[in-house]
């Protein structure tokens, strides 16, 4: 077994997922499996080898600095519009703090 | 005007011959959609507003004897990743069932400069997560070509609707194949391009590291044309390429000889008979062209599915955290606490393939396991693009297939989330490495499905893939 329905539990909370037992017990088996598959990598010696987060590319310029100029932004009403809950200019959210 | 039928030189030649206005022919291809869409469900939306009003301002500039752009009046379908203002984007999924962008994704803007029509939305797998179409939450696409069959994914609708004639051309996008096995599946031309080369502002991010929008055609010198309106440095991605722009059809020069075609021996392994008999072919028809072939290695291949899935998952954990229902127009109607309406919301919004993703990518990235997937995963990936650097110090361009199998039925492979992830092992490597890929259709199966060649070069070597990719489709490489 590579993981446990409890650790899949544990990731789903990390995940903010709601999972029902029908899921939590399906996914289980499926990540089990895939994760043996991605034990594959283990084969590889890879202790003097670089991690690769980005592609980079040799001679061609990739400059990712600019001039820092005001523009004109997002309007706030359409930054708003698709939001299910707004109101006075805000994203509304259950309560977080009890009166 | 056969909308199914034109190239996009067609739709120019009619147009500035005044023999069809922009209207008309929008008219045409919108009537089109609406009557043929319901066979194969790859538009989720067709906006005829926004279409007849570029429409219009295209025979307005005509009027006025000024030019109106190289894609003048073409209809182009765009994946319902991509954004457009004002029209709704879904990206297959439930939780943005009603999300309207407030802004154009820079590829649509790019196009609509160049005077195309953007005709509509099409379908996709959720969030761009899948390689068959059978994970959007508004139903599969049918393959035009064998309607019993998956169109591929996830740009499925994409590759359906160019196939079935619905749009001369459309936009797809491109994390592990997801523009090159739908084109290869349903017969048509799909180029994932350079890393770097389109800017992804606006297309919506699966795993950045990754992600490419690139055109699915019916030819190699259509998707030329539309590279060259959407290529370039775009100032609101810091991750595209300030490399110049090349001029693509001057690369295309109608022959091949010379070119030296890599043919890496690991991609040849597990194909059908019918594809490895179409890959023969292939082969074939390259030397007659003149290329010189030379059998190649690309020994880190078998880990690329392991490596991807990570990396890719990791990505996508982090880029679906904003779906939690605060900004994005969905909430669970039950929750009353704030956890309740993130685990709700998210529980209730994402499909399973979705929340498989995300519980993957955040296990690997999970304390104690970050070392042992995740940091190994971006290791392997240097492996993976040194073997083709390697290799693009003796030859071209690579050749492979685009997938081990033509289209599979509908459902056949929709319970086993493994065998679906291995079916992306020909066209994950060159994602990993980000390096352009063109697929272009490579003749059918005895079962009249199609399969597709992929010609991958070095990063921004897309005027190679155009050169060689136009010689294959003009010597026949289609009707093999």
């Amino acid at each position: 077994m590579k993981i446990t329905e409890q650790e899949v539990r544990h990731v789903a909370a990390l995940a903010h997922l709601e999972l029902s037992g029908e899921e939590l017990h399906r996914m289980t088996r499926e990540l089990d499996e895939i994760l043996a598959h991605m034990d594959r990598l283990r084969e590889l010696d890879t202790d003097s080898v670089e991690p690769m987060a980005q592609v980079l590319f040799p001679g061609a310029e990739n400059s990712t600095l600019r001039e820092d100029e005001p523009r004109e932004p997002l309007s706030h009403e359409d930054a708003m519009a698709n939001a299910p809950a707004a109101g006075a200019g805000h994203f509304k959210v259950p309560r977080v703090i009890e009166r | 005007m056969e909308i199914g039928k034109v190239t996009i030189a067609d739709v120019q030649d009619a147009l500035r011959a005044r023999r069809i206005s922009a209207r008309e022919l929008t008219e045409e291809a919108l009537r089109t959609a609406r009557e043929e869409n319901p066979k194969t469900n790859a538009y989720l939306l067709l906006a005829e507003d926004r279409a007849l009003q570029a429409a219009d301002a295209v025979d307005a500039a005509l009027g006025r004897g000024e030019d109106p752009g190289p894609l003048a009046g073409v209809p182009v379908a765009v994946k319902d990743n991509i954004v457009t203002r004002g029209v709704r984007t879904t990206c297959g999924s439930r939780l943005l069932e009603k999300f309207v962008p407030p802004y154009d994704a820079t590829a649509v803007e790019r196009l609509e400069r160049a005077g195309a029509i953007v005709l509509g939305k099409t379908n996709c797998d959720e969030f761009a997560m899948g390689s068959s179409n059978e994970n959007s939450a508004f139903g599969p696409v049918r393959n035009p070509v064998a309607p019993d069959r998956v169109p591929g994914g996830s740009s499925g609708g994409s590759a359906a609707a160019v196939a079935q004639g619905t749009a001369v051309a459309a936009l797809g996008s491109d994390t592990g194949g997801s523009i090159r096995q739908p084109a290869s599946f349903c017969g048509v031309v799909g180029l994932s391009p350079t890393y770097g080369r389109v800017s992804r502002y606006g297309l919506v991010a699966f795993a950045s590291s990754l992600d490419r929008i690139g055109p699915l055609t019916r030819t190699v010198r259509d998707a030329a044309l539309l590279l060259q309106a959407i290529a370039g440095r775009d100032e609101r991605d810091s991750t595209s390429s300030s490399a110049p722009v090349p001029d693509y059809t001057a690369a295309m020069t109608g022959e091949a000889r010379g070119l030296r075609i890599g043919v890496p021996r690991e991609f040849f392994e597990g194909l059908t008979p019918e594809t490895a008999a179409q890959m023969e072919k292939a082969r074939t028809l390259l030397a007659s062209l003149g290329c010189e072939l030379r059998e190649i290695s690309l020994p880190h291949t078998p880990y690329a599915i392991p490596c991807y899935y990570i990396v890719c998952t990791a990505e996508a954990s982090s880029n679906l955290a904003r779906y939690d229902g605060v900004r994005y127009t969905w909430r669970a109607p039950q929750a009353e606490t704030l956890a309740e309406m993130y685990a709700m919301t998210r529980g209730q919004g994402f499909g399973a393939e979705c929340k498989r993703r995300i519980m993957l990518g955040t296990y690997v990235l999970s304390a104690g396991y970050y070392d042992a997937y995740y940091l190994k995963a971006q290791k392997v990936r240097t492996l993976i693009t040194r073997d083709f650097l390697n290799a693009f110090g003796q030859v071209d361009a690579i050749a492979t297939p685009v997938s081990p199998f033509p289209a599979f039925r509908l459902g056949e492979k929709l319970d086993d989330p493994l065998q679906m992830y291995l079916s992306d092992i020909f066209t994950i490597t060159a994602s990993l490495a980000g390096l352009p890929a063109l697929s272009v259709p490579c003749g059918r199966t005895p079962d009249g499905l199609p399969v597709g060649l992929q010609l991958i070069g070095p990063h921004f070597g897309e005027p190679v893939l155009f050169r060689l990719g136009e010689a294959f489709e003009r010597a026949g490489g289609g009707s093999l």
